[in-house]
């Protein structure tokens, strides 16, 4: 077999896992004290394996060239798609670490631990393997890969209860969901005798039998797990609130990314001949979830476990497009992943720079009381991912709502977008009521603390990415994310 | 004036002006404010100055297209050039109301102000159904941070009351919308009103527009925000909300509802004939008995924009006239009386009716012009209420004599609540010694209740003034809703004229009948 082609289409990750294997060992001599230059040694990597990623995107690729070894793995522009974003994400908590890590109020630990950027690394490796995957197998290798290095990330603060518990809940439950996702694999593989997507794809046709219809809905639930969705989401508040908030940070956007991703894979791909059995499932997991991560919200006094039902809610307006079962529903999925990680991200660095006099960290609504006051830029650019959030134009969590319901609406479910959206009035309550605190109240002036130029570069650079100028970058885009969704359909 | 974008820069000036003022200090962001407004107020008569009375039906028109079947369309008829009007004109007045009367975060308030001029402008004189969208709904931002950064006691309440409730009505209009416009193909307005959907999608299209405006008018039984919000906003929140931001409602009947689904508003005009009724009478009765004076404004609001949806829905040409004339009329007189509020209630913050009276004897000019706006409220002839409401009801009465008679208590309760109120405020003796020490209004008060109250005047001894813009394009909406029209109950039967007058009298003197020519010739001449 020629493998020079195959390693050509995967250098992003040749070179990601040749600078996690370079700083493990620079982790290993050098210590806690070389964490500062390996974080943006592992940034430079990221970004140099995001760079590698432009020429694909720009041209897109789609066809038989992209099949790598053997068609296990596929590196088509929908890849390539999830990948970037991925990488920006994975920057972006690799931007946000040191401050939180080195501030000794913060956590228990003296500074920041080494293996915190090869981790990130190595985690991102597994969602390169995850969005490409081809095959049963490579998809449950890079779901490990990345699954093992976040249960670490989750209990990285050692002397922190939180911590550990956090690790401990995401390690046990993300097991389980692996089990219940290798049980589906392992029917599917019974009742098609392949585990790679074309063939399981082309053993689906006709009439379903019930092992095979067991099959998909194990797998979905499996994938449901890592993207919390409704019915399977019980673990995202306790793990985003343990973590510490960088963690967080990272766990609420590449993976979900890279998870969404692999879950609209496998649908259309492999499930993309039996739309009927799972279309209804999906509609009711959208639905459910922005549901009750609407309702879970309500009540939250602590911003990270609010942040958590924000993320499931979400998911279920990233389901809709999945629910939608076209190309255009694809699309708008991607571009709502898109706007979706980048008001995460601006939101859990908002939350980062909350800290008092002695860097320790503030979590809660009652300590960002009054904050316009105090620290007029983070309230208003909290403001503004809220409002983002709730989907109030003009700001671009808008234009994400928009081209989702657009989508649900073109294909005929207008019943279950008129639904879906009504619900999404729920969310706004709790996205207005940290305006409501922010603004409104009078101020506990608790938030003194500095914050470093890292936290706000990417403040600002989120939120500009939010506000209404944002909208330059949609054309773009939009562009990417059709050509995304094409090469996803082209199987079909 | 042709190829310059003047609404494209209508809207910039504030933007900028809301930008200055975000990190300028309070003093220089009153002057920013102001000034921002004036030039847009200039700018908007040079608009009126330059629009073509019986010219193209879209004027000013500006296109650009943007990305995902976004375009950035502009352009105004009569309908909504009166509206802009109406905001930019009620704009410097609320800049000036929040002089003395903000002392807190004032960038803040008056980049807010900025930012809805911006985008009430938006709009009205958005010609592309998703721009109209965001425009209508980023209302909600500045709106919720007037409320609950500058509000009263109960601020908090009132601003999620107002936030939520208004979300939940637009958001059912825009699924509609993503219906229409896979439907039609298009998402310009112009076209879509000329657009005959099929009539059952009319029905379901029609009820979640209506979700939206019904919450915006407001209408019974979907107003309990409104009487809230009043009360706890600033003065001059009171006033937008009042004066612009209640008549996106009115707007969106007579833009969208009406042309774009004709049949299903025929279909449902019972509806709104039923909630409109219930509204004058109720709220009516409501209003007589408060105790609060914004919180009667209030109430007495829902009343008059309730006689603007019979208007309206009566399928007619003075029906929609009328509608048209009592929005500018509501949101000139309702603003004023809530400036007037404002006034004393910046002298003794309170705005119980109870801890005022006598009024007149210590503040003759502000006692003049609370009358006025007062008997303008009730719809005195003379004055712009009158207009409005005697065309609406006009037109309704040749639709439902029944809804005709009902909404006519309207006016009666309205002088019942009005007069009452006026006359606890400002005769009577002066019980209260704080209340009979205040000074008659100043300069700065002076300036913003004579342009209100010399507009009011015009509108009523010369509606034509504004009747002229929107002719064309209310006979335009009425041939397109014609075919629809429901059946009329009132059943005229045309009776043969007499020759003369009922009370001609029988000629004898030549020379008293040739005067009498001769003036009315003069009458003519005039």
């Amino acid at each position: 077999m020629e493998f020079a082609p195959s390693f050509a289409l995967v250098a992003p990750e040749l070179l990601l896992i040749a600078a996690g294997l370079v700083l493990l060992l620079v982790a290993a001599w050098g210590g806690d004290k070389a964490a500062r230059p390996m974080t943006i040694a592992a940034a430079a990597a990221l970004f140099g394996a995001g760079f590698l990623l432009v020429p694909g995107l720009h041209f897109g690729i789609d066809g038989p060239a992209t099949l790598a070894f053997g068609g296990l793995l596929k590196i088509d522009s929908f890849a390539l798609f999830a990948k970037a974003l991925i990488y920006l994400a994975a920057i972006g908590a690799l931007v946000i670490a040191p401050a939180f890590f080195n501030s000794p109020a913060a956590g228990t630990e003296r500074m920041m631990r080494a293996e915190y950027p090869v981790l990130v690394l190595f985690a991102t490796v597994g969602m390169s393997i995850m969005v490409s995957a081809n095959d049963f197998m490579s998809l449950y290798l890079g779901l490990e890969l990345n699954s093992l290095s976040a249960y670490v990330l989750a209990a990285i603060l050692r002397r922190d209860t939180r911590s550990g518990e956090a690790g401990l809940k995401y390690f046990v439950l993300g097991a389980l969901a692996s089990g219940i996702l290798l049980y589906g694999m392992s029917l599917l593989y019974g009742f098609t005798g392949s585990t790679s997507f074309t063939a399981v794809r082309a053993g689906l046709t006709g009439e379903m039998g019930t092992g095979a219809l067991f099959g998909v809905i194990f797998v979905l639930s499996g994938l449901a797990f890592k993207i919390s969705a409704v019915p399977f989401h019980m673990w995202t508040p306790d793990v985003y609130e343990g973590a510490p908030t960088p963690v967080t940070a990272f766990f609420a956007t590449a993976p979900k990314v890279a998870a969404v991703a692999l879950t609209a894979r496998v649908t259309f791909e492999v499930f993309g001949g039996q739309v009927a059995a799972w279309q209804q499932i999906v509609m009711f997991t959208a639905l459910a979830s922005i549901i009750f991560g609407a309702l879970g919200a309500i009540g939250q006094e602590n911003l990270k476990r609010l942040l958590a039902y924000s993320s499931i809610n979400n998911i279920g307006f990233i389901l809709l497009g999945l629910a939608v079962a076209n190309q255009t529903g694809a699309a708008a999925m991607l571009v709502y992943l898109f706007i979706y990680v980048a008001m995460s991200l601006g939101s859990f660095v908002a939350l980062l720079m909350l800290r008092s006099e002695d860097g320790g960290l503030y979590e809660t609504f009652a300590d960002i009381r009054g904050l316009s006051v105090t620290r007029p830029a983070i309230a208003w650019a909290l403001l503004l991912f809220m409002f983002s959030l709730a989907g109030i134009p003009p700001l671009l969590g808008f234009f994400a709502k928009f081209v989702v319901f657009q989508a649900t609406v073109e294909a005929g479910l207008v019943a279950f977008g008129a639904i879906a959206i009504a619900a999404s009035v729920i969310g706004a309550f709790y996205y207005i009521k940290f305006v409501k605190v922010m603004f409104f109240d009078e101020p506990a002036g608790v938030v003194t603390g500095r914050s470093g130029t890292g936290h706000w570069a990417l403040l600002f650079l989120t939120a500009a990415i939010i506000s209404p100028l944002g909208y330059l970058l949609t054309p773009s885009l939009t562009d990417l994310a059709d050509k995304a969704a094409a090469s996803l359909f082209l199987a079909v | 004036m042709e190829g310059l974008p003047i609404l494209s820069l209508m809207m910039l000036v504030p933007l900028a002006g809301a930008l200055l003022c975000l990190f300028a200090g309070a003093a220089q962001a009153r002057w920013i404010a102001l000034g921002a407004t004036l030039v847009t107020f200039a700018m908007g008569l040079a608009l009126w100055s330059n629009y073509q009375i019986g010219g193209p039906q879209w004027q000013f028109t500006e296109r650009a297209e943007l990305f995902a079947g976004f375009s950035y369309a502009l352009g105004i008829d009569g309908i909504a050039l009166l509206l802009i009007m109406l905001s930019v004109f009620l704009m410097p007045i609320c800049i000036l109301a929040s002089w003395d009367a903000i002392q807190k975060r004032v960038g803040e308030y008056m980049a807010a102000f900025l930012f809805m001029e911006v985008l009430m402008i938006g709009t009205f004189a958005a010609q592309d159904l998703f721009l109209f969208y965001v425009f209508f709904e980023a209302g909600l931002i500045p709106m919720y941070l007037i409320i609950g950064v500058w509000g009263g006691d109960n601020r908090i309440y009132a601003s999620y009351k107002f936030f939520l409730y208004t979300l939940l009505g637009s958001v059912l209009m825009l699924i509609a919308m993503f219906w229409m416009v896979a439907e039609a193909g298009t998402s310009d307005i112009p076209t879509l009103m000329q657009y005959d959907f099929p009539p059952e999608a009319q029905r379901w299209l029609w009820l979640a527009f209506f979700a939206s405006f019904a919450v915006k008018v407001p209408m019974w039984p979907f107003h309990t925000w409104l009487p809230d919000a009043h009360v706890q906003a600033p003065t001059a929140g009171s006033v937008i909300l009042a004066g612009v931001l209640l008549k996106l409602g009115g707007y969106g009947f007579i833009r969208f509802s009406l042309p774009m689904f004709p049949d299903a508003s025929a279909d449902f005009a019972w509806l709104v004939y039923i909630l409109s009724m219930i509204a004058v009478v109720y709220t009516s009765l409501v209003a007589l008995v408060q105790a609060d004076m914004k919180k009667l404004i209030a109430y007495s609001s829902v009343a008059h924009m309730a006689i603007v949806t019979v208007g309206l829905f009566a399928f007619n040409v003075q029906g929609l006239e009328g509608a048209m004339i009592i929005m500018l009329s509501h949101g000139l007189v309702s603003g004023a009386l809530f400036l007037c509020v404002g006034v004393i209630y910046d002298r003794l913050h309170t705005r119980e009716i109870a801890r005022y009276g006598g009024l007149a004897i210590n503040m003759p000019y502000y006692a003049l012009f609370f009358l006025l706006f007062t008997m303008a409220s009730i719809g005195l002839p003379g004055t712009s209420g009158f207009v409005g409401e005697f065309l609406s009801l006009a037109g309704i009465y040749q639709t439902s004599s029944l809804v005709a008679l009902i909404s006519t208590t309207g006016i009666i309760l309205g002088a019942a609540y009005m007069l009452y109120l006026y006359r606890r405020v400002a005769f009577g003796g002066q019980t209260n010694e704080d209340a009979a020490a205040m000074p008659d209004i100043s300069a700065r008060e002076w300036i913003m209740m004579a342009p209100i109250a010399a507009a009011v005047l015009w509108m009523g001894v010369y509606p034509e003034s504004f009747l002229a813009p929107m002719r064309a394009d209310i006979a335009v909406l009425d041939a397109r809703i014609a075919a629809a029209a429901p059946a009329s109950d009132a059943q005229l039967a045309p009776g043969t004229p007499r020759a003369e007058a009922a009370n001609a009298l029988p000629h004898q003197e030549n020379a008293d009948h040739a005067g009498g020519s001769q003036e009315s010739a003069r009458e003519g001449a005039h």
